[in-house]
């Protein structure tokens, strides 16, 4: 069976977000060549963005994604204040994480129950398996449509939230608005646990990598919404650097950019790289449940990212009621920001990993450039890394079982096609 | 053999947020799922059912050739076939490159422009294939994603309302932030379905839905200049997502 050789193809990868195929070409028993390929259409948003108002950067990148509006629109303000120099901070800022925690918790209950389980229990969707666990899919539906929830009351509606704008918001949330909430997010935290408990018990590949793994770091806080560039291999580095120390390049395989560490290759964001390096930051709950369900800060199994991002709907829904508990209403919904001419730079934990924005804009605001790295084309080539050690690891399975854990590697990064197009379909050559 | 009606979603150039507001109806998904098979749904299932199809919902605008021919495979494959959201109803905002020169736009984002294979429009659906119904919005509404759905299996025409936003404002009881702010808000010509969120979060609509039937834009205008917006001002404020339909396109210079 080893000596054969062939392709493994997908020409349609299902269960991500946004369209990619998957090649996969062995020959003599060997593996000889892995391409995630991203044929989803480009969009062109860094060059329409150019002549922008620089208002308009945080409504106009959130339709990069529907899965992650927030993250664009995060990463889209913070650039734009640093360039004019003005920092959100208080209740301001606080509301802004909030928001944030409604969108991981939204996209990671998505992606655990909806997109990653079927793997691991064997069903092709989450509808196809509510038909033996009914109860479970409707209490993920039930976490799922919390972080929807607080993103309506803060954002003004989950997708694409209309609130949102250069200096904070254009109206703040009163308490009794966001009171209703804590009920809802306790009920949240503990299908979260479940979650964890559920996750910790599947079967997993045997398959660790030894990873960079890149994320932000704050003082004090698990990071979200702000913080220095951090890896596992002594990286620590402003957000303003970011050009400096990342290269992207164009692959004839793919739509979307590869993203590199200057001289060091590929490295891996997202929850797993968060919840390594900033492992004593979870808060109280999600500490306790990782301990409980055994995953610490040597986790390197990617596969084990559907228990990671469960731990994570844990700590947002802990964050979410902290937040909450501590608010007060602001005097003002937004900070004036004045345009100046300059450059600004920003970077959050979008649900799959860093997210970077860089503007260059002129003294009226008007944006002359625009350069956007999504977290998927970051994770791009550690995604054909991974694919690379599974495939030599399990060449023997037989053809539909190889090109399944083939899938199941490349959903363990939950890639959204759509954002990294500015991705994906599974083809395995032999030959 | 299942007697229920087939769906199928499918996805063009757009950045699935219309497809998601289907999975984001938390309450419906699982009784809807009783009620038809979801037959072709990538980003939820690998499960593929053959067509043909009794509803196809299509996301997303034609940007390349293959598109453009799977588009009418998609049509041939679908009894009916409604568009969801302003990508697949209007071409979306990556229509913008309609009025640019698409070599620059390949030359701002990629190194290698000669590895994308692109056309030089984005187009909505109904450019290509005879559409059965648009449902507008960027994102579009889930309560009328629902009512569309129902609709059609039951063979009757969705409840949309073809008004403004300003209607579904009044309804909201909200004071009206052009009136009594001086907020600019593109309300008055915006087709409903929203809920008029913006003006209850204190900020002007800013046309996510598209242009009603109609729309007035040259009253609107009058009042956004009075308001103190300039050429560029009403530019940026039309042209965004539904710069691809003529009454958007044109407001600007009317």
């Amino acid at each position: 069976m080893s000596r054969k050789s062939k392709t493994i193809k997908t020409d349609f990868l299902a269960r991500v977000e946004g369209e990619g195929a998957m090649l996969v070409k062995i020959k003599d028993g060997a593996l000889e060549d892995v391409q995630l390929k991203i044929y989803e259409p480009p969009r062109f948003f860094e060059a329409f963005l150019r002549g922008r108002g620089f208002t308009e950067a945080p409504d106009i990148t959130a339709r990069i994604c529907g899965i992650c509006p927030v993250a664009y629109q995060m990463s889209a303000v913070r650039a734009m204040e640093q360039a004019c120099g003005v920092e959100v901070d208080g209740q301001l800022r606080a509301l802004r994480r909030l928001l944030y925690c409604g969108e991981w918790i939204e996209s990671h209950a998505l992606h655990v129950f909806m997109l990653h389980l079927p793997d691991f229990l064997g069903y092709e969707s989450a509808i196809e398996m509510a038909k033996d666990h009914r109860d479970l899919v409707q209490r993920a539906l039930d976490l799922k449509r919390v972080g929807n929830e607080v993103m309506t009351v803060v954002g003004g509606r989950e997708i694409h939230p209309v609130n949102v704008r250069v200096g904070g918001f254009y109206r703040s949330p009163r308490r009794s608005e966001l009171q209703p909430l804590v009920e809802k997010l306790e009920r949240a935290r503990e299908t979260a646990l479940e979650a964890v408990r559920l996750t910790a018990g599947l079967d997993f590949p045997e398959y660790d990598y030894d990873y960079e793994l890149v994320s932000l770091s704050a003082s004090g806080e698990y990071p979200v919404d702000r913080g220095r560039l951090v890896s596992n291999r002594g990286l620590d580095i402003d957000v303003t650097e970011y050009p400096e120390h990342f290269v992207e390049e164009h692959v004839p395989w793919s739509n979307a950019l590869h993203s590199q560490l200057r001289e060091r290759g590929a490295y891996l964001v997202g929850p797993l790289a968060r919840f390594v390096l900033n492992y004593e930051l979870l808060s109280e709950g999600a500490r306790a449940a990782a301990v409980e369900a055994g995953i610490g800060p040597d986790v390197r199994n990617p596969f084990r990212s559907i228990v990671v991002r469960s731990v994570e709907m844990v700590f947002a829904a802990e964050e979410s009621l902290r937040l909450i508990a501590a608010y007060e209403q602001p005097d003002r919904p937004a900070l004036e920001v004045v345009p100046r001419a300059g450059v600004g730079h920003g970077a959050t934990e979008a649900p799959r990993g860093v997210l970077y924005h860089r503007y260059e804009i002129d003294a009226e605001g008007t944006i002359l450039d625009a350069t956007i790295v999504p977290p998927t084309s970051q994770n791009q080539k550690a995604i054909e890394d991974d694919l690379r050690g599974v495939v030599a690891r399990y060449l023997d399975l037989p053809e539909p079982a190889l090109a399944l854990r083939c899938e199941q590697t490349i959903r363990n990064y939950d890639p959204c096609i759509s954002c990294a197009t500015h991705f994906l379909t599974l083809e395995v050559e032999r030959s | 053999m299942s007697a229920k009606p087939k769906l199928a979603v499918w996805k063009f150039a757009s950045c699935d947020g219309c497809q998601l507001s289907l999975l984001d109806c938390e309450d419906e998904l699982l009784a809807l799922a009783d009620q038809v098979e979801i037959a072709y749904f990538l980003e939820a299932t690998s499960g593929v059912v053959r067509g043909p199809y009794d509803l196809s919902l299509v996301e997303g605008s034609i940007t390349t050739a293959e598109d453009a021919e799977r588009i009418q495979r998609v049509r041939r494959s679908s009894k009916r076939l409604v568009t969801i959201g302003a990508c697949a109803t209007a071409g979306g905002i990556q229509a913008l490159r309609n009025f640019a020169d698409v070599r620059e736009f390949l030359q701002t984002v990629y190194a290698s422009p000669e590895y994308v294979s692109t056309l030089d429009t984005s187009t909505p659906i109904s450019a290509h294939v005879p559409v059965d119904f648009e449902l507008n919005g960027c994102p579009i509404s889930k309560a009328q994603l629902v009512e569309v759905i129902q609709a059609f299996l039951t063979g009757r025409r969705p409840n949309v309302p073809a008004y403004s936003v300003c209607m579904e404002c009044k309804r909201r009881g909200n004071v009206c932030v052009m009136v009594a702010h001086g907020t600019p808000c593109l309300g008055p010509v915006t087709h409903a379905g929203c809920g008029a969120i913006c003006p209850s979060y204190n900020r002007g609509c800013y046309g996510c839905f598209g242009p009603m039937e109609t729309p007035n834009t040259v009253s609107l205008n009058r009042q956004l200049r009075v308001l103190g917006m300039d050429g560029t001002g009403l530019r940026r404020v039309f042209h965004t997502f539904h710069v691809g339909k003529e009454e958007f396109e044109e407001a600007p210079r009317r």
